[in-house]
């Protein structure tokens, strides 16, 4: 008896304690999802389609799967076009874990990698031709977090979900 | 001469008007051959007042606008006038983002861009 009030009480104090417990052992992510495509658009649209059906399954506002679906697709045709050269002996490998409010989203080609740092700005009159500076500013400006590694042939992107829509009267 | 498989192309008096039958512009085959289409309206048919009506665009990307550029450019060397209307929000943020909301004459819809010319 007197475990069974200890143990009742410990709940009564600290209901969040046994949930956090259980949620430790539960996979924070409700969908995990990882490809290895060739440098084919092709391809590229069937993982994107595939997270965008994830998105949309997790009611995701039109807003935020818009900006997840741009940044998705401008780093995709990054890693094909100038990464692998358009190879299609060349892979490109995509990883996406979504969670209840946010997204995380990897995508690493076999190119030798480029300086992100030194990307023309895409905004001044004479680079209105630079395609690629283009494609990474769009993504810095879509998503939250934007890392790409040491070398230069894999990014990541993550994003928190905003706030869910009123429900429909 | 074929008819436009990616566009959907009527005249209002002496302005061109131009919708996109793909509501998603996207990296891939689509978009050589709508930059083709919407070249041919310049080079081949002379269109010299184009209005592009984005009513029916959910989606585009950076190779959509680099097209889109090209597209200016070759309307411009021509010597005619080129027009945008009817860009959603989403969209008109990715012209805002990268500036090229300044580069193109773009406004609210077909009534007040047909007014401009």
């Amino acid at each position: 008896m007197q475990d069974v009030i200890s143990s009742v009480t410990v709940f009564a104090l600290d209901p969040m304690a046994i949930v956090d417990m259980e949620t430790a052992k539960i996979d924070p992510w409700l969908w995990r999802y990882d490809r290895v495509i060739a440098s084919d658009s092709t391809m590229a649209r069937r993982v994107l389609d595939e997270m965008l059906a994830q998105l949309e399954a997790q009611q995701w506002q039109q807003r935020d799967i818009f900006a997840v679906h741009l940044a998705t697709e401008e780093a995709l045709a990054n890693a094909i076009q100038h990464g692998n050269g358009c190879d299609t002996q060349k892979n490109v490998r995509f990883v996406c874990l979504l969670g209840a409010d946010r997204i995380h989203i990897e995508i690493t080609d076999e190119g030798r990698g480029f300086d992100p740092s030194n990307l023309p700005d895409p905004t001044c009159d004479g680079h209105l031709h630079a395609p690629r500076g283009r494609g990474v500013m769009l993504m810095r400006a879509f998503m939250a977090r934007v890392a790409f590694n040491a070398r230069g042939n894999s990014v990541i992107m993550e994003k928190e979900r905003g706030p869910r829509e009123s429900s429909r009267q | 001469m074929p008819a436009y498989q990616r566009l959907e192309v009527t005249e209002v008096g002496d302005v061109t008007v131009v919708r996109f039958r793909n509501r998603r512009i996207t990296e891939d085959i689509d978009i050589q051959e709508l930059g083709s289409e919407m070249f041919r309206l310049v080079e081949s048919d002379k269109r010299e007042k184009i209005l592009l009506n984005f009513s029916t665009v959910e989606f585009l990307g950076s190779a959509a606008l680099g097209k889109l550029i090209t597209l200016d450019r070759k309307v411009k060397a021509q010597g005619g006038v080129l027009k945008f209307s009817n860009i959603g929000p989403n969209i008109y943020e990715v012209f805002a983002i990268t500036k090229l909301n300044r580069f193109f004459d773009i406004k609210e819809d077909e009534a007040d861009a047909l007014a401009a010319f």
